[in-house]
């Protein structure tokens, strides 16, 4: 293989050629996107860089000369509009490019609200360098804030705003935050950190509409009163950016469908990252991640497989979220739990683990890291649920029981 | 040839994502919130583990330097 072309510039991306130059691969690689920044990291968007405003100055992943020194070609400010895989061709705005081998880390855009709202552009969002800037502009002490939706991110924009001396209003269709991804039991336990920290957080909300006016956003409820606000984020989570695959023969449904070593099923073609809908053997599941220690992991396990290596993904996923001092760590899955277990081992901490079909599935763990690890392990060993619970000890135990079937909705991330 | 690891503990931001990779040589001070490195010269057959945790911190506070 004499050439690699690498579509998104992303955490996937920039793995995924490293992971081809630590194998020895010599040949040309280019690595192309949208956005005409370096390579950043994203985790910080909604955390410390939108709160001390390092968002104003750049990011970058790795500095320009490691891409120099590695001989690794940036072709930023393109975006790629279409892929012929019979020529192997991408087709960008101003050109074409051929590759022999092609990885695809687009990642996943933010999902636009799905209410009326009058002028869309005024709705924040945040996913880019370049919507946490405009954000950051809008976080005034003493501004009313209001987070439509309680996932990950919009959490986190909350306890940030929070710091920066904004009131601030969470609203979510479901009964608690989190719930689709944690449970109600973990989902409850967040409400009240957010609570404890002045976050108004309202839950089983169902928003209809927002207004728009010159001062401001009026937000409609089926019930319940109206409430008003300075400014809007938007965070009902993401969508893989497939769309510019359509007609290139690469299956796409939740995402680019891969095999179990990444490969998306056309030769030539590897997927990392958010856009990897994959089956994980290790859970045999297919699935789909959206964190940051995947789209590492996929990019590295990715070039190998582009490189011949053709190894199944084996993955327990590992990520974190931080909120305001709760420092949230989850291994595994959570969704479609038969069982939960859920201790508070010391103030402010939590660990609740998940299982399914008697084996241990998943672990929270807040200010317990140390456990996290040795979860992680179990999980990976496919441990029996009764032999962890019967471990599971503490002050503040809890358990339940599910009905089988009646778990969670299926899990996104 | 060996390796050792480098911890820079002034850039840890207490993520834990180098004990998730490798508990073999990393401990995390839950207290402090902050990672402790365990073993500075890891066992050859660690390497990929010790990799992985330098490649896991968001924070780029861990290199795993070789050594002659």
């Amino acid at each position: 293989m004499r050439s690699v072309a690498i579509v998104g510039a992303s955490l996937a991306g920039v793995h995924a050629a490293e992971g081809l130059r630590d194998r020895g691969f010599e040949g040309d690689i280019t690595l192309i996107d949208r956005e005409a920044s370096l390579p950043y990291d994203k985790p910080p968007l909604s955390k410390n860089a939108l709160l001390d405003g390092s968002v104003d100055e750049e990011l970058p992943l790795r500095p320009q000369s490691w891409y120099d020194e590695r001989g690794i070609v940036l072709r930023l400010g393109h975006e790629v509009v279409g892929l012929d895989t019979s020529a192997r061709t991408l087709h960008l705005g101003g050109g074409e490019l051929t590759y022999e081998g092609l990885v695809l880390a687009t990642g996943s855009a933010a999902r636009a609200l799905p209410v009326p709202c009058g002028e869309p552009s005024r709705i924040h969002r945040l996913r880019t360098l370049e919507d946490a800037r405009r954000l950051r502009a809008e976080l005034v002490p003493g501004r009313h804030l209001v987070v439509v939706g309680a996932g990950f991110i919009g959490l986190e924009v909350a306890a940030t705003a929070r710091r920066l001396g904004v009131d601030v209003t969470v609203v979510e269709t479901a009964a608690t935050p989190l719930n689709r991804v944690f449970g109600p039991e973990v989902g409850g336990w967040i409400r009240q950190v957010h609570e404890r920290n002045g976050v108004d957080v309202r839950c089983a909300v169902a928003l209809q509409e927002i207004s728009v006016h010159r001062d401001g956003f009026t937000l409609r409820f089926a019930e319940g009163p109206t409430l008003s606000a300075d400014v809007v984020v938007g965070g009902v989570g993401a969508a893989p950016q497939t769309g510019w695959l359509e007609g290139s023969g690469i299956a796409v449904a939740n995402g680019v469908r891969c095999a179990s070593d990444l490969s998306a099923g056309v030769p030539g073609v590897v997927a990392a990252g958010d856009i990897a809908h994959w089956h994980n053997a290790l859970f045999g599941e297919d699935m789909r991640v959206e964190h940051w220690t995947n789209a590492v992991e996929q990019g590295r396990h990715a070039a190998g497989t582009l490189l011949g290596e053709r190894e199944d993904h084996l993955s327990v996923p590992y990520f974190w979220t931080d909120q305001h001092d709760a420092k949230i760590r989850f291994v595994g899955r959570a969704d479609a739990a038969d069982d939960v277990v859920i201790e508070e081992p010391k103030p402010d901490a939590l660990v609740a683990l998940y299982g399914r079909n008697g084996v241990l599935r998943g672990a929270v763990c807040v200010r317990t890291p140390r456990r996290l690890a040795e979860y992680r392990e179990a999980i990976r060993n496919r441990t029996p649920w009764e032999e962890v619970a019967g471990q599971f000890a503490g002050a503040g135990l809890t358990a339940s029981t599910r009905e089988p079937g009646s778990g969670q909705a299926v899990q996104e991330v | 040839m060996g390796y050792r690891m480098v911890f820079d503990r002034a850039k840890c931001q207490g993520y834990a994502n180098c004990i998730i990779e490798a508990p073999e040589i990393w401990d995390f001070d839950e207290d402090e919130d902050i990672a402790v490195l365990h073993q500075e010269h890891p066992a050859e057959e660690l390497r990929a583990k010790a990799d992985a945790s330098a490649r896991g911190c968001p924070a780029h506070a861990i290199t795993v330097e070789d050594v002659p």
